[in-house]
């Protein structure tokens, strides 16, 4: 076991699967001799060569057309996405070609595609280089996202996500490459689909994902002084997201909060409280609640900033609202 | 390379077939129901045959939505076509997309969009691969006009250029984005003057003269095979027909459609090229016409006959593919 930073993850996940697979490419805007803007594929170039790390002209179209198209074709592209706020510029090309190959040519052309992307806020850089847009594509069939919360599961998911037949957006949180954490030595894959149960509880569940994760176990901690015991479910994948841990913590605990840092309206939290209201209402004992940045673009001024990013409080003063009848 | 007569009737025979396709496809869209909205390549037939005659069956093409013949050509059958247009179990990928987008990877076509010009950075890809597979297999891609005021457009010639990728970006250039006239969307008379501020070739050609078509793709699709990069070809043509068979109107002059349809027929021409230079006798290409003809019947009567797709089985299928453990 070696401890290592989310980025390091990162990185060593890429040249794992690069290794053990050479039609495994990686495409993006400065990735190659300058290692990628946020430092993920340092010394991939020198190991691998201009003809699998690829740094491409500043065209978004052409650049996921070219991931999309190569994966048609049976290679695996990895494709950088700078800030996930760009992620608008491909859309299309996700929406409409990499999202609806597989069922529109019934299982015949597969899109084995991952775009890798930074996401979140809390880095003062404003409103086009901070946000969470995962929102955006909940609605599309075909498209499965993933967002890692600490070193060993962006390892093991993004190896998971290289190896998917299907396109995958993978979330990397700026607020995460530098936290630490444990790699085993078995470099385990973890797969798609399937969330973790980090803590057990009896109360409540946390259901989050990404950097909220970390304020969501600080806010279980917190609870415990008010008696009240927190399950929480690290999603690990956002889309499509496991029904069935879900619904079995919330037959266990009665009461759910749904935590993100995406604005409080069309993100992964709506989506799953849609789906609790339709096939787990039965099991709650209290309204659903909801931890989310407001509906505002990220602000960039510090004091802003901070004000918009959901807090460990608020969890804590939802989660003491929901259990108020317990205290 | 010259062709030989037999080549120069199989190509004869393309184009006679394309035009009775989409003449039938809009006959029937008109009195029967079939599903998909016509948006007809009647007239620009040659850009298919002259473009996709030439390659090999492992190359790739990726059409547009008014390139019909492309699809037939590479391999895909007249029934599979039709049962396609009419959303029958029997079409593409049990009715889940229209023809004019359809895929066949067995022989090279890949799967298309909806979106004008958003399968030309997908060439890029297709194109970037083979070349990292070591393979000499070229991809090509149509578009047309309008799409080429399109930034993915741009994008992908520009990237294709850098990375000296074997793909040729085919413009058919019918002078009309629907309904506006390219002197209204462009600057420029001919687009294929553009490739030079990519460092490419751009090649102008009559798109309604299918030898010369086939001789410009000729030299361009060498040019890829050999690692020289990519060229555009701009066909200069013209559509017979409005945009869709659902356009209320069509606001070209009436004058310009009948000079065109009279003096600028792709069939015409060919037909007329082949009998002038003795390469085929009238009861030929009659005969030929005769067989095309019953091609299309079949094809209509196979996409009538067969069954719409069972929702129950198919509706909700190959969302995603299967990870394989």
């Amino acid at each position: 076991m070696k401890i290592i930073t989310l980025r390091e993850a990162i990185n060593q996940a890429l040249m794992r699967e690069m290794e053990e697979d050479d039609k495994v490419i990686l495409l993006g805007e400065d990735i190659g001799l300058h290692g990628g803007a946020m430092q993920v594929t340092v010394n991939l170039f020198n190991k691998f060569g201009a003809d699998r790390v690829i740094d491409t002209p500043l065209s978004e179209y052409a650049l996921i057309g070219a991931g999309i198209g190569s994966a048609f074709m049976g290679i695996k592209p990895v494709v950088e996405i700078m800030f996930t706020d760009f992620i608008t510029l491909i859309a299309d090309q996700l929406i409409n070609n990499a999202a609806k190959a597989c069922y529109t040519t019934e299982g015949e052309q597969t899109c084995p595609l991952v775009v890798r992307t930074m996401y979140g806020a809390g880095s003062r850089s404003g409103p086009h280089h901070s946000q969470s847009l995962e929102g955006l594509f909940m609605g599309i069939p075909g498209i499965k996202m993933v967002a890692p919360s600490n070193p060993a599961d962006a390892y093991g998911l993004l190896r998971s996500a290289i190896r998917d037949p299907n396109p995958v957006i993978y979330f990397e949180h700026k607020r995460l490459y530098g936290i630490r954490g444990p790699l085993s030595d078995n470099e385990d894959l973890i797969p798609l689909e399937k969330a973790k149960v980090i803590r057990e509880g009896s109360d409540l569940t946390l259901i989050t994902y990404g950097a909220m994760v970390q304020k969501s176990i600080d806010a279980a901690k917190e609870l415990e002084n008010y008696g009240i015991s927190v399950e929480i479910i690290d999603l690990r994948t956002i889309k499509p997201f496991d029904k069935e841990t879900i619904i079995t913590s919330l037959k266990k605990t009665g009461r759910v909060i749904l935590v993100q840092e995406a604005c409080k309206q069309g993100g992964a939290s709506p989506e799953i409280a849609a789906m609790i209201s339709e096939e787990g209402i039965e099991y709650l004992d209290a309204p659903i609640g909801f931890v989310s940045a407001p509906d505002t673009p990220v602000p960039f001024s510090p004091t802003l900033e901070d004000y918009f990013i959901p807090k460990i409080e608020d969890i804590i003063e939802t989660a003491k609202y929901l259990t108020v009848s317990k205290y | 390379m010259k062709l030989t007569k037999k080549q120069l009737m199989e190509m004869y025979r393309w184009l006679v077939l394309i035009r009775e396709t989409e003449v039938k496809m809009v006959e029937y869209h008109q009195h029967s129901p079939i599903c998909e909205l016509p948006h007809s390549s009647i007239g620009q037939e040659a850009i298919s045959v002259g473009c996709v005659y030439p390659l090999r069956k492992d190359d790739l093409i990726l059409p547009s939505l008014r390139t019909r013949g492309a699809f037939l050509i590479k391999g895909i059958s007249s029934r599979i076509m039709m049962a396609g247009a009419f959303g029958k179990d029997t079409g593409a990928a049990h009715g889940k997309c229209t023809s004019h987008h359809m895929s066949d990877r067995t022989c090279g076509v890949i799967v298309g969009t909806g979106v004008v010009a958003g399968h030309v950075p997908i060439a890029v890809g297709t194109s970037l691969a083979t070349k990292l597979m070591g393979k000499d297999s070229v991809s090509v891609v149509f578009f047309g006009d309008g799409a080429c005021n399109r930034g993915d457009v741009h994008e992908s010639m520009n990237m294709a250029a850098v990375f000296n990728l074997p793909v040729i970006f085919v413009i058919e250039n019918n002078g009309y984005a629907i309904t506006v006239p390219a002197s209204y969307h462009s600057k420029v008379k001919d687009l294929a003057v553009r490739a030079e501020g990519y460092g490419i070739p751009g090649e102008i050609v009559d798109g309604n003269d299918l030898i010369a078509v086939y001789n410009v793709m000729q030299t361009a699709i060498e040019r890829a095979r050999k690692g020289e990069g990519p060229t555009v070809v701009e066909c200069k043509t013209y559509r017979f027909r409005r945009h869709s068979e659902r356009e209320p109107h069509d606001l070209r002059p009436e004058e310009e459609v009948k000079y065109q349809m009279e003096h600028n027929d792709p069939v015409k021409r060919y037909s007329a090229y082949l009998l002038d230079n003795g390469f085929a006798k009238r009861e030929q290409l009659e005969e030929m016409n005769a067989s095309v003809k019953e091609e299309v019947m079949d094809a209509i009567k196979y996409a009538e006959d067969s069954p719409f797709p069972d929702p129950r089985i198919y509706a909700l299928t190959n969302v995603y593919a299967e990870v394989k453990a």
